[in-house]
């Protein structure tokens, strides 16, 4: 993919089955520039882990994501790794391998081309800019479940694709490293001209973080476009079965308000 | 790439890098694969030097360099007795211990072994049904024939669980459940064998079953090695992509591995390693399950020194074992397999209460 200009990345009818059910259908998501955070938000169950994997092809989909005027669903393994990261929602607990070691294995694996020095500086910035560096060298199976998503993030990181396609990545971590996490995500947006798709619950995240936001449900695409109009009372109702509005704070951070279930009873202020 | 500013102080900012500490890791790693060697070698001239006729280990050291300078009696029982047993106790061994290993990244399971895919069942059927039908094969002896229906019978069982498995997607759960529907079939039709036959070809198959190192010989101690020569390296070729197999199958996919390939290369390589190992001296339990969890306690899981490691600690496991089993009853040579379980079960039990969280 190096070489060609930055042109974003678009979904064409993306379609994905397990069996004989569907979990997307011909999804369709206009141009998303380069530099964007992209907020894939949805009720569980809606296809959001299933959309990160079709576009990671790791899962087989029908349709297109073209990616800087290139297919990504007809490139080889190679290529598409090279340009793509993608961050499972958790890395599982029962290994002895260490954080440094799991990264390592990651990128070597990823870019084997890449000379060792190379490999090794950037997970030393990578580390260093997520704050794992004290924890380097412990053991997988003994960090926290938040700590061990870190690891994850840091592999992409160190990687430096221009695709990220990120599973909830925040949610195993407190408010700090919520913070840290996504701003590290924007900065990859921001600096490296990369566009980023990220499957979030929290939609004060969400609002807070992304460029624009994809809502999916029920398998096919609610709505697209910028967090504050895309994530309105209607989209709480239809999506979420909720009551809600979506507010600024005093310091005109837009925050979701949620009243009451849709036709339960309305939640009192304690 | 990423803008200054980190949001917590790091120690890699004063001290020495990530990479030097990893380096400095991975050194020391390499110094406790060479210390397990060097304990290994002397539970080797350990094993050689012990039976029913003590011989001083400087015998022993300069019998294996130069046997001339030994009484031919010495001789003999040096070169045809003492050291086969004992190079087939490292070689078996380290097979069993490096199939754990392969078999334990490749299940995503700390408690899989060689047995848990039903491969120690079919060898035990194929020596079985050699010795209980007496089966002629191209005019063999049936030292040679016992081993080689065992090793048809494993490796048919592997066979049959890679391709069912397969035809059902090649998960984990597909391989491990196939693998203990084969091993409870297998079981039933040994039972079936030993009530077909007579008492004494019944007594001659649970004697099979215990495991001796007794049916060691230097063509068998060969065939052993030549499977391990090609296993070990091999393997080695593999451990980055085992390191990334660890994250899970996703994981591993989305930097460039083919999880499923690189599962099914692995546990064939294993049920090779432990189908030649257990065809050859019987079933031998437990060193397939405490060798890998030996070497993950004393190395960690980076798989370029794991599979070496459980390989070593495999050997060390049965090589002790051989040992007490002439030191045990003086003069009488107990199954090797009686010992690894006597053994295995108190040891395996000490690692997993020590790993408790206090």
């Amino acid at each position: 993919m190096t070489g060609r200009p930055a042109q974003g990345l678009a979904l064409e009818g993306i379609s994905v089955a397990y069996g004989r059910r569907t979990v997307l259908s011909r999804l369709d998501v206009p141009s998303i520039p380069p530099g964007s955070v992209v907020a894939v938000v949805g009720p569980n169950a809606a296809g959001k882990s299933t959309l990160l994997k079709a576009v990671a092809g790791l899962v087989r989909a029908e349709g297109r994501a073209v990616f800087d005027g290139v297919d990504l669903m007809g490139l080889g393994v190679a290529r598409r790794i090279r340009a793509v990261g993608y961050l499972p929602q958790h890395l599982p607990p029962g290994t002895s391998l260490t954080a440094y070691e799991t990264t390592l294995s990651a990128c070597r694996a990823a870019q084997p081309d890449l000379p060792r020095r190379e490999i090794e500086a950037a997970i030393e910035r990578a580390f260093a800019r997520l704050g794992l560096a004290d924890v380097a060298f412990r053991r997988l199976g003994e960090l926290s479940s938040g700590q061990r998503q870190m690891v994850g993030l840091a592999q992409i990181v160190a990687r430096r694709p221009r695709l990220l396609l990120l599973d909830e990545p925040t949610s195993a971590l407190d408010l700090r490293w919520q913070m840290a996490t996504l701003d590290a995500v924007r900065d990859m947006a921001t600096n490296e001209g990369a566009v980023a798709l990220v499957a979030l619950h929290d939609l004060n995240l969400a609002l807070r973080f992304a460029d624009r936001a994809i809502v999916l449900a029920n398998g096919g695409l609610l709505i697209a476009g910028a967090p504050e109009t895309a994530l309105d009372a209607a989209f709480l109702r239809e999506a979420y079965g909720v009551e809600g509005r979506i507010e600024k704070c005093s310091r005109g951070i837009p925050v979701v308000l949620v009243d009451r279930v849709s036709g339960g009873v309305e939640r009192r202020e304690i | 790439m990423i803008a200054a500013g980190s949001t917590r102080s790091t120690r890699s900012e004063a001290g020495p890098s990530l990479a030097d500490r990893h380096a400095r890791f991975v050194r020391r790693r390499v110094f406790l694969v060479a210390a397990l060697a060097g304990v290994l070698s002397l539970s080797f001239l350990f094993d050689v030097a012990t039976g029913p006729s003590t011989f001083p280990l400087g015998d022993v050291v300069r019998g294996l360099f130069d046997p001339a300078r030994l009484p031919a009696a010495q001789a003999v029982i040096l070169w045809d007795v003492r050291l086969p047993y004992a190079t087939m106790a490292l070689l078996v061994g380290g097979a069993l211990g490096l199939a754990g290993a392969e078999m334990q990244t490749a299940l995503d399971n700390p408690l899989a072994s060689p047995f848990t895919l039903g491969i120690s069942a079919a060898a035990t059927l194929g020596a079985a049904t050699a010795i209980a039908f007496d089966i002629d094969l191209f005019d063999l002896p049936q030292t040679y024939v016992i081993p080689l229906s065992a090793f048809v019978s494993a490796t048919a069982a592997m066979i049959a669980i890679q391709v069912l498995a397969r035809a059902y997607g090649a998960s984990v759960n597909a391989v491990v459940l196939f693998g203990i529907a084969i091993h409870f079939s297998l079981t039933a039709l040994e039972w079936l064998v030993h009530f077909l036959v007579d008492a004494n070809a019944s007594q001659q198959i649970v004697f099979w079953t215990m495991g001796s190192l007794a049916r060691a010989t230097w063509d068998k101690i060969a065939v052993v090695a030549a499977v391990g020569l090609v296993c070990l390296p091999t393997a080695m070729h593999h451990a980055w992509a085992m390191n990334a197999m660890r994250g899970g199958d996703d994981h591993a996919r989305s930097v460039g591995i083919d999880a499923q390939r690189l599962r099914m290369i692995m546990l064939l390589r294993a049920s090779l390693l432990a189908a030649t190992a257990v065809a050859f001296v019987g079933a031998i339990g437990f060193i397939g399950l405490l060798g890998p969890h030996i070497a993950r306690l004393s190395l960690g899981e980076d798989h370029r020194f794991f599979l070496p490691g459980s390989a070593l600690a495999g050997a060390l496991l049965l090589s002790l074992a051989s040992i007490a089993s002439k030191a045990i009853v003086p003069g009488v040579l107990l199954p090797v397999g009686i010992l690894t379980a006597l053994i295995g079960v108190p040891l395996f039990m000490a690692l997993v209460i020590g790993r408790r969280p206090r």
